[in-house]
């Protein structure tokens, strides 16, 4: 990845101004990193397949045959022998979003070049994913032992545990990916990769701290999209 | 302008002092061309055999390789099509051909001729090879990606192939892949055959999207000094287009195949209604399969534009080179493009005009689908005003394009037909679709990319293709593929279904036999011929003329490198800086009839030249 040189490159004022940058040479968008720009179109197409699989589950819950089962009686936890609706889900969302603060902060202190703030940061958030996978694993386990399948639960219609144990599991493999990436970022950062200009193991590239803001990227929008997953499955 | 490519002229102003003196006549004013935004790429040099022509992060390379991994793939369409039409036109002259097979064959060198064999030449094979070119970049701008991608899609097609060799054969269900019938027994394959061929879907669109990705970032971030996005070759934007659409329309492809996958090992009812089995009830219940023809469609729709509009680009740039003529309406032809490019995502379902949908959702798509019509005539008049009054050059290249516009308008025009719902409905799921689908996605694209071969290929090889062989080529594909898909309009008129493995006693034999015998030898004919251009490039590889550097005296970058072929890095010691379109041809007053992109306005200072 090479690095970002723009010399006095002022943006033009108003539309036209941002037609004539835009439509400019050499760059499209001024500054941007040709990583961070990758992370944000690659989410754009994350961004459909996740439609796809939440529009795909309205259209399914909308025509099924048999009733949906009641969500916030599936999804309670018992509290001393008292059904508490969604306290899980309630953690796990707390848990995840707590996680994005903490990538926000290992950004910001990457860009200072406090390699130490930064690497503990990133570990904070590796853990807080962790910690959601983990209480992901807790309530599959938890719904499976309950009876729900795939292909069939005893609360009501057939597709509430196919398009629960899809959906979720897709945004879980989403969230561990981002977990592992963000152990080896830990790892590169303490090892000070980013001061030394090491080359990538794979890659053969030279990083920058700009690889924690474009992971970061990334672990904001497994957020974002759990929240609609939130709002759907649990809300609707 | 001499054909030796000029160092001192084309890399003045690297630093950020545009004018350094040392070209004496340039002109500050007129040649001014903003400072580097980007610093130079970090290239990888490989150093062994395996990381210089295995697992190589050069996108030329990657690119030769996704191209020899496409034609590969269809090739194997290819026989299987020639199978189809042996049964067609002679049944039961194939004595190991049954039902089962026919309909595994079509499934087959449907799915392999559009999406591992089209998609990827375009986007795979030119786009490597050429957008880093092109745009002036050094390389694709994540070039361990972009290996990556190559050999996603290598698995792919080996799963893929794979499915020819399992217990049941590869999946029969036609290449929609429409539930419930897909997955369930009676349907050749439908174990092991569709399982393969939905995880190669799968590990075709993720190898898809990394190189997709390194596409749209080399266009967008990575272009050399000058370069506008309105100065960039239609090549270029016809590739973009296709990759945008491609990183939106997959992404629909992916869920439907990981849904029907878990339909199939899970049991799961996604896409299954309640369906009954000699009278038993089965497992499944409560899904549609609506919603697959939906998801399938959303893909569906954009990817017939996903290989239309690189064609599109390409054949510009051809015809502008060979007719030495400015491509006409430039700024429409990209609006054209990206106008496709977006409506494309509202016509999905003129495919599902006959799935039972609402009447009022079919004339929508019916008016969005004919409104698709209006950017598409601009290309052509664009492209037949291109060619008016040019200084047309019959070679093979210019033969392609030709025959390009006219299959191409041929086929534009019955999909008029079949754009509206009245007329579709009495002839779809017949053979007047095939004639329409092949005219228009098949011959005409396939036309381009061979265009392309005879073009690139002195860039690419270092030497000419035998012109005399690519024209036989030419005349054989063309009068061939016109005798195979005519005939197939009318067939479709009387009525003939498409998809049915033999016609038994029906009424259609009688007039269909003759007519189909006559399609299948011209099928063979056709076939054959392509293995024209394997020999002829073979044949050239080992004793063809060489090349001298930009033989077609063409005006874009790829043609402007140190080297020809191009080395790694494309460029040598300085990237390229350039001053103008790249269709600056028969400029009066120029002493070339082309002046290249990189050649500063102060130096053509006598000509009636714009500058653009």
């Amino acid at each position: 990845m090479s690095e970002q040189k723009i010399d006095g490159f002022e943006l033009k004022p108003g539309f036209k101004g941002m037609a004539s940058d835009t439509g400019s040479d050499q760059t499209m968008f001024k500054g941007v990193h040709w990583g961070k720009a990758m992370m944000w179109i690659f989410l754009l197409s994350d961004t459909f397949v996740f439609s796809c699989f939440l529009i795909s589950y309205m259209k399914g819950r909308g025509s099924t045959i048999v009733d949906w089962p009641n969500t916030s009686e599936v999804f309670s936890l018992y509290v001393g022998g008292v059904p508490v609706p969604l306290l899980l889900i309630a953690i796990m969302t707390f848990v995840l979003i707590t996680s994005s603060g903490t990538m926000a902060l290992a950004v910001k202190y990457g860009y200072e070049k406090n390699r130490k703030m930064c690497g503990w940061l990133i570990l904070a958030t590796a853990v807080g994913g962790l910690t959601f996978v983990g209480m992901q694993v807790f309530e599959w386990s938890k719904l499976i032992h309950e009876g729900v399948r795939p292909w069939g639960n005893p609360f009501g219609a057939s597709q509430f545990g196919s398009f629960f144990f899809m959906i979720t599991g897709f945004h879980g493999f989403h969230v561990s990916i981002g977990v592992i990436f963000l152990f080896i970022y830990t790892y590169k950062v303490f090892a000070g990769h980013y001061e030394s200009k090491k080359r990538g193991w794979f890659t053969k590239m030279k990083g920058d701290y700009v690889e924690i803001e474009i992971l970061g990227l990334y672990w904001h929008f497994v957020d974002l999209v759990w929240v609609f997953i939130f709002a759907f499955f649990y809300l609707w | 302008m001499s054909d030796e490519y000029d160092n001192n002229k084309s890399y003045q102003a690297q630093s950020s002092e545009v004018i350094d003196g040392s070209a004496g006549s340039v002109n500050p004013d007129i040649d001014y061309v903003r400072p580097a935004e980007v610093g130079e790429q970090d290239l990888y040099h490989g150093h062994s055999f395996i990381e210089k022509w295995v697992f190589c992060q050069d996108a030329k390379v990657i690119g030769v390789q996704y191209f020899l991994t496409a034609v590969f793939t269809g090739i194997v369409g290819l026989i299987l099509s020639w199978l189809m039409r042996l049964q067609l036109g002679f049944p039961g002259l194939a004595g190991f051909m049954t039902a089962e097979h026919y309909y595994q064959f079509v499934t087959m060198h449907g799915m392999i001729m559009v999406v591992y064999f089209l998609t990827a030449l375009f986007l795979g094979g030119f786009g490597n090879y050429l957008i880093p070119l092109m745009v002036g970049a050094r390389d694709m701008v994540f070039p361990y990606v972009n290996m990556l991608s190559f050999w996603m899609f290598f698995v792919a097609v080996a799963v893929l192939m794979a499915s020819f060799f399992v217990p049941g054969g590869p999946t029969g269900a036609g290449w929609t892949l429409y539930p419930p019938q897909t997955i369930l027994e009676g349907t050749p394959g439908s174990g092991m055959g569709i399982l393969l061929m939905l995880i190669s879907l799968s590990l075709f669109v993720i190898g898809f999207t990394m190189g997709g990705l390194n596409y749209m970032i080399t266009i967008l971030q990575a272009r050399t000094r000058g370069m506008t996005l309105m100065r960039m070759p239609l090549t270029v934007w016809g590739i973009f287009t296709a990759t945008v659409l491609a990183m939106l329309a997959f992404p629909a492809l992916l869920v439907s195949a990981i849904m029907m996958t878990l339909d199939k090992v899970l049991q799961t009812s996604f896409f299954m209604p309640t369906i009954l089995k000699a009278g038993e009830v089965l497992e499944y219940g409560g899904g549609s399969p609506i919603l697959f023809q939906h998801l399938f469609w959303f893909f569906g729709h954009p990817e017939v534009y996903i290989v239309a509009l690189p064609a599109f680009g390409i054949v510009s740039d051809l015809i502008s080179v060979h007719a030495r003529k400015n491509i006409f309406g430039y700024r429409m032809m990209v609006w054209a493009i990206v106008g496709i490019g977006g409506l494309s995502f509202f016509v999905w379902a003129h495919h599902m005009y006959v799935s039972g949908m609402n009447p009022w959702f079919g004339f929508f798509f019916a008016t969005t689908t004919l409104i698709i019509a209006v950017p598409t005539a601009m290309k052509v008049y664009n492209w037949i005003l291109t060619l008016w009054r040019g200084n047309i050059r019959i070679n093979t290249v210019m033969l392609w394009c030709l025959g390009f516009i006219v299959t191409f308008v041929n086929g534009g025009i019955t999909g008029i037909f079949l754009g509206n719902v009245s007329v579709d409905v009495p002839l779809s799921d017949t053979y007047f679709v095939i004639a329409h689908f092949h005219m228009v996605m098949g011959i005409a694209p396939l036309m381009v990319i061979m265009g392309a071969v005879y073009h690139w290929f002195p860039l690419v090889a270092g030497k000419m293709l035998h012109e005399g062989l690519g024209k036989w080529h030419f005349w054989i594909t063309f009068l061939g593929a016109y005798s195979i898909y005519f005939p197939m309009h009318y067939l479709g008129f009387i009525g003939v279904p498409r998809r049915y493995f033999e016609m038994y006693d029906s009424p259609y034999m009688t007039s269909a036999v003759g007519m189909n015998e006559f399609i299948s030898i011209a099928a063979f004919i056709v076939g054959a011929a392509q293995f024209i251009l394997v020999f002829n490039i073979i044949k050239t590889l080992k004793t063809g003329k060489k090349a001298e550097q930009n033989p077609w005296k063409a005006n874009s970058l790829e043609w402007y490198t140190s080297t020809v072929p191009p080395e790694h890095g494309n460029f040598g010691d300085r990237l390229p800086v350039v001053h103008r379109w790249p269709y600056d041809f028969s400029v009066p007053g120029a002493k070339d009839d082309f002046i290249p992109q990189t050649t500063a306005p102060s130096e053509v200072i006598h000509t009636e030249v714009e500058k653009t």
